[in-house]
């Protein structure tokens, strides 16, 4: 409210003129369709993908994500915790057990956005390394000066050993996560990096785990998303996938839908004054493929021991397979 | 047993369409403009259920949080119902307004021409209206788009109100501060008679001092309340046809007495 009318103008121009390309651009399509010419000429090679329950070009689809999680950064978690009744977070914590993850190991956090999952790799192998640590000191009780000439030397080592990549497509996530770890006071293990999780800019065989929650049903290409992680992890290494997927059970697969279009974008409207972004984020959820159909995807991007474990009744699933 | 038969089938298919009904939105995925039901660009079809929802999850948000003008304007979408069909009703009894109806003006800052409008004499409304804008700095663009009424002529009214809101701070006389902006409230509650006035008119004086309260209560209040019970409606109006009519001589014509002299006025000399 508090900005000059000479610079609103000009941003007035600028969102006209670019309304006017949108609306341009839609009637376009339009006439092609009733000429009865299909859409695929005059434009790329017309594919076209889902956006929620929209059609949209292929090429439109990073876009529009992008612009939704942009809008929704900062109110994210609030809107996680809302929206799950605060379960989400015991979701994440059952990701983690099921990781499981030993102290030294490098964890490539995709759809990272803002954090949970890598604090939450941080925060267990560093209390899984003290309590390995105690353990060896109760069975080292009269150590000789050997051994403790050694401890010094691996004491420091340890902990940062253990690295952590957040790594996202969206600027505005990212900013929320440095934040977040900032407050919390977590530095050490943990890097920054933003980009596309259809291209990794990393070489092959450089990652321990890699995890995507919440975020493989945004991607376009979901199979080059898969065979990506295939190459960045090391032989060995664990593919873990956290994702909202089928309800096997049918009274609450109805109580599901109805809390998800009628209670979730309210929400969405009241807490964070969006109420597209989060009606994309249920249709989103309904597009996506079930627990079986995502195995077989798994499994044909080259991993082996697929598995998938239901929580809440197969509201959500995490799908887990290894690089061997 | 046939009988039964016919009815438990009733049953299903009433059911199952209230269920679609219900979830309607998720089963639609064609690609166009109308795929829900859409009937104006910033619309979003609600049910009954999703209207409550809202209104009372804006009401506690906009509470909370008096700057969330968006919660007030959704709180202000899905409680006016009734007092949108009656302004549309007064809208159409009125000439003017009638004609506003057909014509859809919007104010926008893309539709003003200000160079022309500075070029106005003092006193005169447009002049009176951009110089309003420069002192308080806000734009007319600021005003969100109305999103949750079922009713494409509805929706305008409701829009129109929202735009015409700073032209009544003008007509009025009162600055945006906490004081002017209950007055106002109090001027649109007498006048549309909307449940998001009346409530901000009602909760609006807890958040004001002392003083200010006294001068509500005592001459600014009982001063709206009366203009905008005898003024004619602020929606007929035609404003963007009217830069050049004198202020003073506008609110003659619209019933509205002058404001009670109060400190407000030294911060409209010193300009």
């Amino acid at each position: 409210m508090a900005t000059s009318i000479r610079t609103l103008v000009l941003r007035v121009v600028g969102d006209s003129t670019r309304n006017i390309h949108h609306v341009l651009g839609s009637r376009v399509k339009h006439s092609f369709c009733n000429a009865g010419i299909t859409v695929c000429r005059g434009y790329s090679d017309g594919k076209s993908t889902h956006f929620g329950f929209e059609t949209v070009p292929e090429e439109d689809k990073a876009e529009r994500v992008y612009k939704v999680f942009e809008s929704v950064a900062k109110k994210y978690d609030v809107m996680n915790d809302a929206m799950s009744l605060g379960i989400h977070r015991l979701w994440k914590d059952t990701l983690l057990h099921i990781m499981n993850p030993q102290p030294g190991l490098r964890l490539l956090d995709t759809a990272g956005g803002t954090g949970d999952i890598s604090f939450r790799f941080l925060e267990y192998t560093h209390s899984m390394y003290d309590r390995q640590q105690r353990q060896r000191a109760r069975s080292n009780q009269t150590p000789s000066w050997q051994d403790l000439a050694g401890h010094y030397k691996t004491d420091e080592a340890a902990p940062s050993q253990s690295r952590a990549v957040v790594y996202d497509i969206n600027k505005e996530m990212l900013k929320v996560g440095k934040q977040k770890a900032e407050k919390a006071g977590i530095g050490t293990g943990l890097s920054w990096v933003m980009g596309d999780a259809e291209e990794l800019p990393f070489d092959d065989d450089q990652f321990d785990i890699y995890t995507i929650a919440f975020g493989i049903r945004n991607v376009t290409h979901i199979e080059q998303a898969l065979q990506e992680a295939f190459r960045v992890l090391k032989p060995g290494g664990r593919f873990l996938c956290l994702e909202f997927s089928k309800v096997s059970n049918p009274l609450l697969e109805r109580l599901y839908d109805t809390y998800s279009f009628q209670m979730i974008p309210v929400l969405g409207e009241v807490i964070a004054g969006d109420w597209k972004s989060y009606q994309y984020l249920v249709e989103s959820i309904r597009k996506f493929p079930d627990q079986e159909t995502f195995k077989e995807m798994i499994e044909g991007a080259g991993f082996f021991c697929v598995q998938y474990f239901n929580l809440t009744g197969g509201i959500v699933a995490i799908h887990s397979g290894f690089k061997l | 047993m046939m009988l039964s038969r016919l009815l438990r089938s009733f049953l299903t298919i009433h059911c199952r369409r209230s269920y679609t009904v219900l979830t309607g939105q998720q089963h639609k995925s064609t690609d166009s403009n109308q795929y829900n039901g859409q009937l104006y660009p910033t619309h979003i079809p609600t049910n009954p259920v999703q209207k409550a929802l809202l209104a009372v999850g804006s009401g506690v948000a906009a509470l909370q949080n008096p700057y969330r003008h968006d919660m007030v304007a959704v709180l202000g979408e899905t409680t006016g119902h009734q007092a949108l069909i009656k302004l549309r009703d007064r809208m159409r009894n009125d000439p003017e307004g009638y004609t506003i109806l057909i014509e859809r003006p919007r104010i926008r800052l893309s539709t003003l021409d200000l160079t022309q409008m500075s070029a106005l004499p003092d006193g005169s409304l447009g002049r009176e209206y951009l110089r309003f804008l420069e002192e308080n700095r806000v734009t007319p663009d600021s005003r969100a788009d109305v999103k949750f009424v079922d009713n494409e002529e509805l929706a305008y009214v409701m829009q129109r109100y929202r735009e015409v809101h700073d032209l009544l701070h003008t007509l009025l006389g009162m600055p945006t501060n906490m004081l002017g902006e209950v007055a106002v409230k109090w001027f649109e509650a007498a006048q549309t008679g909307l449940p998001m006035c009346i409530l901000g008119a009602t909760l609006g004086p807890i958040r004001l001092s002392v003083s200010s309260l006294q001068l509500l209560l005592q001459s600014l209040g009982p001063w709206a309340l009366r203009s905008g019970g005898r003024a004619r409606c602020v929606l007929n109006i035609f404003y963007e046809r009217r830069w050049e009519q004198n202020l003073d001589e506008l609110r003659q014509e619209l019933n509205i007495d002058p404001p009670p002299l109060s400190i407000f006025q030294n911060r409209k000399s010193t300009s």
